[in-house]
């Protein structure tokens, strides 16, 4: 080994403290990054494997009632390769062991053969034997409620209960996530898909020879648009709802959004801590150079290149990013492995494949390197320009001045330590700039870290709280007049009730569109609010025009006053233009609301409605539920304290493990900064402490220096952590911006405390290592060699 | 050999003080100015002087009378302001950067008041740093031997006392047999005794390998050892004497 490496091994191993807390920053960043990037990656090569194995497909449509003929009609659509058509309904189910109705969708399979399109992945059990009442439940609903094949359900057909038993337990491509009724997120316990013969279903919902659903798979290179454009066209005499392709499909949809998040924590994670692992490289390089110039100096007067001695501290930050990458790929690949089976039994996807592909390691260790020599160029620059002549003298002294504080005339106050601590801050103004830097991103990565909970905390509260404060809702199974709001009024315990009327639509502005549900609301209404930006309610206007999500209005591209197509999917499918009377910054869904009186006006029908919210008191809930079951024209129920508990698991389970991981790392990171800022510090200031020391000062005053400057520096840094924590959640708030749910950007202040605190306490360690190392000062040994 | 191409033979048997002596280094009207701040700092004003083939000279003068700056200028470690500094024919002053890291590499070494030892490398392996770039140049351990170290050669710096440190740095600095041996107050942070076995291990690698050798002291004793002594003042040469007789090392006192 030639002798400079030799040099450039035993460099390292004598600052080994600071060298392990930069590899394992280093180490966090890569690793988050190897494990979000390899899961991301598996979860979709494992998804793309459902979809093709179990041929998932890529329209969907639904109608009223449509012969079956109609599919041979719509298989001739240029570019569809297979057609599959289906009964689907929802009914109310009754399960043993739950008080309240769940909703069912049940979903008609062919009693021979599987299906062509979107086939099921038995889990457990067999397929459906004709003429027997049996169903396939799905695998979510039936963990929620223990159901294994044998055991018996019963489903509200037509006003009667209707007898099902078990069969078996599936998944299915197309409900990788459960959403439905008016629910926004996943309830396996209120919302279950069970696929059931399709004679039997026909039978029950008289529709023998015909369906009301159908998806279809298209060939390659067809356009999508297109085949909507004429399924619409086909569908439309059998009160066809718009079709759509697996962009608007809920379950694709939200599942790809998911993968975006991670993808938002895949980058922005690691880009944090490489920065702080590239400023920590920084300081440690400089401090290392500058104590190495008679060394530098001396190599260059035998001879050694620039090259050479470019080539030499470059080695050094390397072999800290290989040390690093090394532990981050190895690491990221564990824990990207572990938490990819997490997901994956999350998803319930039958397969996995995950695997660690070279150019993620590859890319991990480029990316390191990247930023850890990129991070010592300008002190390797400055070691290479250094004129050897002029390094063989000893360093000339420092320039100072008074600090601020004195020239202020403070300085009589000020005891002669902490003036020196203060000039040493003022003299090098970009360097304690950094260190307040490096020790605000750590705060800020705290803030970050936990700010997640904050903001599920605060969405949910400002959702169920705020927004939409009714305890129930009631959805009929068809719209129907007034009066069965009436009814639904005159149970005892309901305290106040507002109809609501929803009707299918197509919102289209130009070539944008999306399909939802409209929404009639009464005037001055009590139970839904809509936030307008800033703070206060809009109104619902009683002459028309809608009040959209905000969010719905950035998808469709629509300014306030501006009009909208809206397509009505049910009845007589009328069409008019609404004007955009108010946008609403609702955190949940796509939504569009008007007044219940104007919506019943266009749509050329008396006061209908199609459901009610109320609140009901909390006593007589139990009541409440037997009596809603009893009615046959109620299709389901919507608990708001359930679907709150469940929103709160669905939001833990997929985003704060990721969270749990990042605020490891933050904490690492926090110790790493301020311990190599004071260790810097003390090799800096050896001499000076030592000759302090000799001339008789304690060792508490000699340690203030350094601690109290670290001290000073980490109380400078921390309002600045807030404000950066501040900025990072805002920028990942904006990632987190889906049309499912919009996370808000929201830092409670026990946040901000508890990444104070973490900080304070790095540094309150970290000091006290220094300050361990100022009692074990060798005065005289520091005095005479001349660093 | 000698890559620097010039006009120049080598003789090794022409005697010290002969007509036909070999000029190694050539020094011509060499001023070096410095500019610190506002201020011009002239370390040296036209200085003239040539050294000679196997020469040991002692530069002699008080703090800040530009031996160090004139001594960085023969070993290609600064560039004159002003005038010409020839080595065996070549200007050095044609030379770019690198011709001047070539230069060193090749024909000087260096040894300095402080020792300039890498702390975290044993003492042959402070040597070796030097061997592994040079191309002639004699086994780490031999250099060591040759400064009476052949014992240590495994200790670090930290683990030797000054003296033995600096006897480290004269060998890493004769390990490549240079032609020029150029020492910026060697004995300067060392006892006397310490100091006269350094001056030995100096005068005897002068004449055991030949090196032109060219020493800074403000210890106007030392000047006895000299063929030549140059004293310096104010940036100019004030005089120079030559020694008859050179004297030992152990003949010194202070």
């Amino acid at each position: 080994m030639k002798a400079l490496d030799r040099k450039l091994l035993r460099d390292l191993a004598g600052m080994k403290g600071q060298v392990a807390a930069i590899v394992l920053v280093i180490a966090a960043g890569l690793a988050t990054f190897v494990m979000s990037l390899t899961m991301i990656e598996a979860l979709k090569r494992s998804r793309e494997a459902y979809y093709e194995r179990y041929r998932f497909g890529h329209v969907f449509a639904s109608m009223k009632r449509a012969p079956r003929s109609l599919a041979e009609r719509i298989a001739e659509i240029p570019g569809v390769a297979r057609v599959e058509t289906r009964i689907v309904v929802e009914v109310s189910l009754r399960v043993a062991g739950m008080n309240e109705p769940a909703v069912g969708r049940l979903i008609s399979v062919p009693e021979l053969g599987e299906p062509v399109l979107n086939r099921l992945h038995l889990r457990r059990g067999r397929q459906i034997e004709r003429g027997r009442g049996e169903a396939i439940v799905s695998e979510a609903f039936a963990e929620a409620h223990g159901l294994t094949p044998g055991d018996g359900l019963h489903a509200v057909v037509n006003g009667k209960f209707q007898k099902l038993t078990v069969a078996g337990v599936a998944i299915s491509p197309e409900y990788v996530f459960q959403i439905g009724g008016a629910g926004i997120f996943p309830d396996d316990e209120r919302f279950g898909v069970l696929w059931v013969g399709y004679e039997e279903l026909a039978a029950a919902f008289d529709m023998l020879e015909a369906f009301n659903d159908l998806s279809l798979q298209r060939m390659p290179g067809s356009s999508e648009e297109e085949i909507i454009r004429q399924l619409d066209r086909l569908t439309e005499p059998y009160g066809g709802l718009g079709a759509y392709g697996r962009r608007d499909q809920v379950s694709d949809r939200y599942l790809s959004d998911e993968l975006a998040q991670l993808r938002v924590m895949a980058t922005a994670a690691p880009s944090i801590f490489l920065g702080i692992a590239a400023f920590l490289l920084q300081i440690v390089v400089s401090r290392l150079v500058a104590s190495q110039r008679e060394q530098i100096a001396m190599l260059k007067a035998f001879g050694y290149t620039s090259a050479a001695i470019a080539r030499h501290y470059l080695m050094f930050a390397g072999v800290i990013v290989i040390l690093g990458a090394t532990a981050g790929v190895c690491g990221g690949a564990w824990l990207g492995r572990s938490l990819t089976h997490i997901y994956a039994d999350y998803y319930r996807f039958p397969t996995l494949d995950y695997r660690l592909d070279a150019w993620v390691a590859a890319a991990a260790l480029g990316i390191g390197l990247a930023a850890g020599l990129g991070a010592v160029l300008t002190a390797v620059r400055r070691a290479v320009a250094l004129p050897p002549a002029e390094a063989m003298q000893p360093e000339p002294p420092p320039a100072f001045r008074t600090a601020l504080v004195e020239r202020a005339g403070l300085g009589r106050l000020l005891s002669p330590v902490t003036r020196m601590m203060l000039r040493q801050i003022e003299r090098r103004p970009v360097k304690s700039l950094l260190t307040v830097v490096g020790i605000a991103l750590a705060v800020a990565v705290l803030v970050l870290g936990n700010s997640m909970k904050d903001a599920i905390g605060y969405l949910i509260e400002r959702q169920t709280a705020v927004l939409q404060r009714e305890d129930l809702t009631v959805t009929l199974v068809e719209p129907r007049s007034d009066r069965a709001a009436r009814e639904l009024r005159r149970l005892p315990g309901v305290l106040h009730l507002e109809p609501f009327r929803t009707v299918p639509v197509r919102l289209r502005s130009g070539h944008r569109s999306r399909l939802l549900a409209l929404s009639g609301v009464p005037p001055d209404s009590e139970l839904v609010r809509f936030p307008r930006a800033g703070a206060g309610f809009l109104e619902i206007p009683q002459e028309g025009g809608m009040i959209l999500s905000a969010k719905l209005g950035e998808v469709l591209e629509l300014g306030l006053g501006e009009s909208v197509e809206v397509e009505v999917l049910e009845g007589k499918r009328p069409r008019f233009r609404l004007h955009v009377a108010g946008f609403s910054e609702d955190l949940t869904g796509l939504a569009a609301h008007m007044d219940l009186g104007a919506l019943n006006r266009i749509m050329k029908e008396g006061p209908a409605v199609s459901g009610a919210r109320m609140r009901v008191d909390a006593a007589a809930l139990e009541g409440v539920y037997g009596k809603l079951r009893g009615m046959p024209f109620v299709a389901g129920v919507e608990i708001k304290t359930a679907a709150i508990r469940k929103f709160r698991e669905t939001m833990e389970e997929s985003l704060l493990t990721m969270q749990a991981f990042n605020i490891f790392f933050a904490t690492v990171i926090a110790f790493g900064v301020v311990y190599n800022s004071a260790r810097v510090a003390f090799a800096e200031r050896n001499h000076e402490l030592a000759t302090l020391r000799v001339l008789g000062f304690t060792r508490g005053e000699t340690g203030w220096i350094l601690v109290g400057e670290l001290f000073l520096l980490t109380v400078l840094a921390v309002p600045l952590g807030w404000m950066l924590g501040w900025v990072f959640v805002v920028l990942s708030a904006r990632g987190m911006d889906t049309e499912f749910y919009r996370i808000p950007a929201v830092v409670y202040p026990s946040t901000y405390a508890v990444a104070t605190f973490v900080t304070l306490a790095a540094a309150g360690l970290s000091g006290c290592a220094v300050f361990g190392r100022v009692r074990k000062l060798d005065m005289i040994g520091a005095l005479k060699c001349r660093d | 050999m000698h890559p620097v191409s010039g006009p120049y033979s080598q003789s090794d048997d022409a005697p010290v003080g002969s007509p036909e002596r070999i000029q190694v280094l050539s020094v011509r009207a060499v001023s070096r100015v410095y500019r610190m701040g506002e201020i011009e700092v002239i370390a040296l004003g036209g200085v003239d002087l040539d050294v000679f083939e196997g020469e040991f000279i002692v530069l002699l003068g008080p703090s800040g009378s530009g031996k160090s700056t004139l001594l960085n200028v023969l070993g290609g470690l600064d560039r004159p302001t002003q005038g010409r500094v020839i080595y065996r024919g070549v200007d050095l002053g044609g030379f770019s950067e690198a011709g001047l890291t070539r230069f060193r590499r090749r024909h000087v070494g260096f040894v300095f008041q402080f020792y300039n030892l890498l702390p975290s490398l044993t003492a042959r392996e402070n040597v070796a740093l030097v061997t592994e770039i040079a191309d002639t140049a004699m086994a780490p351990g031999d250099a060591l031997e040759l400064v009476g170290l052949g014992h240590r050669m495994d200790h670090f710096p930290s683990q030797l006392s000054g003296g033995e440190q600096q006897r480290v740095a004269i060998a890493r600095a004769v390990v490549k047999r240079p032609d020029v041996l150029l020492a910026d107050e060697p004995t300067g942070a060392l006892d006397v005794v310490t100091g006269i076995t350094v001056l030995e291990v100096l005068a005897h690698a002068n004449r055991q390998l030949g090196a032109t050798t060219v020493v800074i002291t403000h210890n106007a004793v030392i000047a006895g050892m000299a063929d030549r002594v140059v004293h310096l003042s104010g940036g100019t040469i004030s005089r120079i004497e030559s020694n008859a007789t050179r004297m030992d090392a152990q003949e010194l006192s202070w």
